[in-house]
C-alpha cells in the first residue's frame, strides 16, 4: 500500500470514529461505526490478515452491530433530552477532548520516533484461514477452549439478565 | 510499504477519540460503542506488530478480542435493557445504582 492510499484510508478511519463519538443520533453514531470497522478490515487486508478481515466484517460489522442496533430500536430511544441534559458539563467535555488530543499526539508522536525495521516479505499464505487456523487450534488451543466457557457464561448471563422475572 | 510506525499511530489516534468518547458522552450506548472502537484500535495494533515481526500470534489474539468483544456486547446490552425496565434511560448518570 502506498502512502497516499494509507493517508486516504486513515483520514476516512478518523473521520468516521470522530462521528461515532460525537453524533447526537445513536444509530447514525452505529452506521459511522460499521463503516469505521469496515475500514480496518480494509486495512487488515493491507497488513495482510485476510482471514481477520473477514472476521472483522462478518463478526463486527455483522453480527455485534447488529446486536446494538436491535437494542437500540428496541429502547426506542430519543436522543434531544440526553444531549440537552449534558450540556452543563462544558468545561469537563472541553478538558476531556483536551486530554484526548494530549493522549493520541503523545503516543503518536512516540511511536513515530521508533526506528522499525522494513518487515520482512510474509511466508506464502501467512494471514490465510489456514496459517490462522494452525496457530489457533494448535498454540492457542487451551485459550481457544476456554474462549467457549466464556461465550457459554456470556449466553448464560445474557438470558439470566434479559429475561423478565415472573413477580 | 507503510512502515509500521504509522499504523501505530493511526491505532493510537483511533484509540483516543473512543477514549474521549467513553469519556463525554453519556448515552450508555453511545459509550459501548466507544469501548469497541478503543478495542478495534487495539487490534489494529496486534495486527501491525504481526507483520512488523512476521509472526501470526498476534492475528490469534485479535480473534481473541473479538471473541471478548462479542461476548461483552452482549451481556452489556442485557444489562442496558434490564436497566432500561427498571428505570426507562440511558443516560449513564442517572444509571448510578452501583455506585456509593
Amino acid at each position: 500500500m502506498g502512502s497516499v492510499t494509507f493517508f486516504l484510508l486513515a483520514t476516512a478511519l478518523v473521520v468516521s470514529a470522530l462521528t461515532v463519538v460525537v453524533h447526537p443520533n445513536p444509530v447514525k453514531s452505529a452506521m459511522a461505526l460499521v463503516a469505521t470497522l469496515f475500514l480496518l478490515a480494509v486495512e487488515f487486508v493491507f497488513l495482510g490478515a485476510h482471514m481477520i478481515a473477514a472476521l472483522q466484517v462478518i463478526v463486527y460489522a455483522g453480527a455485534i452491530m447488529v446486536l446494538f442496533l436491535f437494542v437500540i430500536m428496541l429502547l426506542n430511544l430519543s436522543d434531544e433530552e440526553a444531549e440537552a441534559r449534558r450540556r452543563g458539563r462544558a468545561l469537563f467535555r472541553i478538558g476531556a477532548w483536551i486530554g484526548g488530543g494530549v493522549l493520541a499526539a503523545e503516543l503518536a508522536a512516540l511511536f513515530l520516533r521508533v526506528p522499525f525495521p522494513a518487515p520482512a516479505a510474509p511466508p506464502a499464505g501467512y494471514g490465510g484461514a489456514e496459517s490462522v487456523a494452525t496457530a489457533l487450534f494448535v498454540d492457542y488451543a487451551l485459550p481457544f477452549e476456554l474462549t467457549s466457557i466464556l461465550l457459554l457464561i456470556a449466553v448464560i448471563g445474557t438470558v439470566v439478565l434479559a429475561q423478565r422475572r415472573a413477580s | 510499504m507503510v512502515p509500521t510506525s504509522w499504523y501505530l499511530a493511526l491505532s493510537a489516534v483511533l484509540f483516543a477519540i473512543g477514549a474521549v468518547g467513553v469519556l463525554v458522552r453519556r448515552n450508555i450506548i453511545v459509550v459501548f460503542m466507544a469501548i469497541e472502537l478503543m478495542l478495534n484500535a487495539v487490534n489494529l495494533t496486534f495486527v501491525a506488530f504481526a507483520r512488523q515481526l512476521g509472526t501470526i500470534d498476534g492475528q490469534v489474539i485479535v480473534f481473541f478480542v473479538m471473541t471478548v468483544a462479542a461476548a461483552e456486547a452482549a451481556v452489556g446490552l442485557a444489562i442496558i435493557i434490564a436497566a432500561f425496565r427498571n428505570r426507562p434511560t440511558v443516560n449513564a448518570d442517572e444509571l448510578a445504582v452501583l455506585r456509593w
